[in-house]
């Protein structure tokens, strides 16, 4: 049986842009940040889930080849890629909290039937919800 | 295009193979077969799909496998060697100059001194595979 997802690729253009947005300005913390020949292992995770791992990785060689690596490029700039959903407990708390920061919303909270949800970029161009769950909300009331 | 992408997937299969059997006597044939072409083809198709032949990602796999265990385990250059499937030292120690850039046994001691790094395998074996050489030629003073 899988029992959970412990790691997820982050394609970035660039590591040490993306590790100052995520930290900066997402508030993330690193959790390794070990170099290997020219390999450049590199993960955060959000301060609320310290045991998934998000991977910053840049494309390319020998991971894909060059023309490969040019098309992801292509598609984090054309803002296509969206790696996934975060959550908050506050989402119009944090959506003001960040955007002060300067985070690139695409859409302000708003209702949704699962809870209110708010859409940012990162700075290579990847594009993540954040979304207040309603059962959260509920959870956190109760505590 | 229909068609393209069912092809980069047989061609995935050899490629996959080669990460799976490395250590193993692989030629041409075998690959082509499990990615479902023949010969001719295999070769030439795998290299416009991944930007490198067979026989270099075959070589470059096992590079990186053997910098994998020099890192990581106790074992001499010449078990190194035989373990990721060179059949002689010459010829993997010429290559493993090519494409890293130094003697095994000068990067394994380097690595062992320090300790392998906290990257996990399944990464290493993805991302640490070097894709190109380094040294174009042995230096004269490398052939004396």
């Amino acid at each position: 049986m899988i029992s959970g997802l412990s790691h997820t690729t982050i394609w970035v253009l660039d590591q040490d842009e993306a590790l100052d947005f995520y930290t900066k300005k997402l508030g993330f913390e690193v959790n390794t940040d070990a170099t290997m020949d020219d390999f450049r292992w590199l993960t955060v995770s959000p301060p609320g889930q310290p045991e998934h791992e998000l991977i910053l990785l840049v494309p390319g060689p020998p991971m894909m080849d060059e023309e490969a690596a040019e098309q992801v490029k292509a598609l984090l700039a054309k803002g296509v890629l969206g790696p996934g959903a975060f959550e908050t407990d506050d989402c119009r708390d944090t959506y003001e909290e960040l955007s002060e920061r300067g985070v690139n919303f695409l859409s302000e909270p708003t209702e949704r039937f699962y809870g209110i949800e708010a859409t940012f970029r990162d700075n290579s161009g990847n594009w993540f919800s954040m979304t207040e769950r309603s059962d959260a909300r509920a959870t956190a009331k109760a505590r | 295009m229909p068609g393209a992408i069912p092809v980069y997937l047989h061609l995935l299969r050899a490629k996959d193979l080669i990460d799976r059997e490395y250590a193993h006597e692989l030629d041409v044939p075998a690959l082509a077969r499990e990615a479902l072409a023949s010969p001719a083809h295999f070769s030439r198709s795998f290299k416009k799909a991944f930007g490198e032949t067979p026989h270099q990602y075959l070589l470059r796999r096992r590079v990186e496998r053997a910098k994998d265990l020099l890192r990581s385990t106790g074992l001499s250059v010449t078990d190194v060697c035989l373990e990721v499937g060179f059949r002689s030292l010459g010829s993997f120690s010429t290559a493993f100059r090519e494409l890293v850039g130094e003697p095994p046994s000068v990067y394994a001691r380097r690595w062992r001194a320090v300790g392998a790094p906290p990257i996990p395998g399944c990464f290493m074996l993805m991302y640490t595979r070097p894709h190109r050489a380094v040294l174009d030629k042995p230096s004269p003073q490398d052939r004396s």
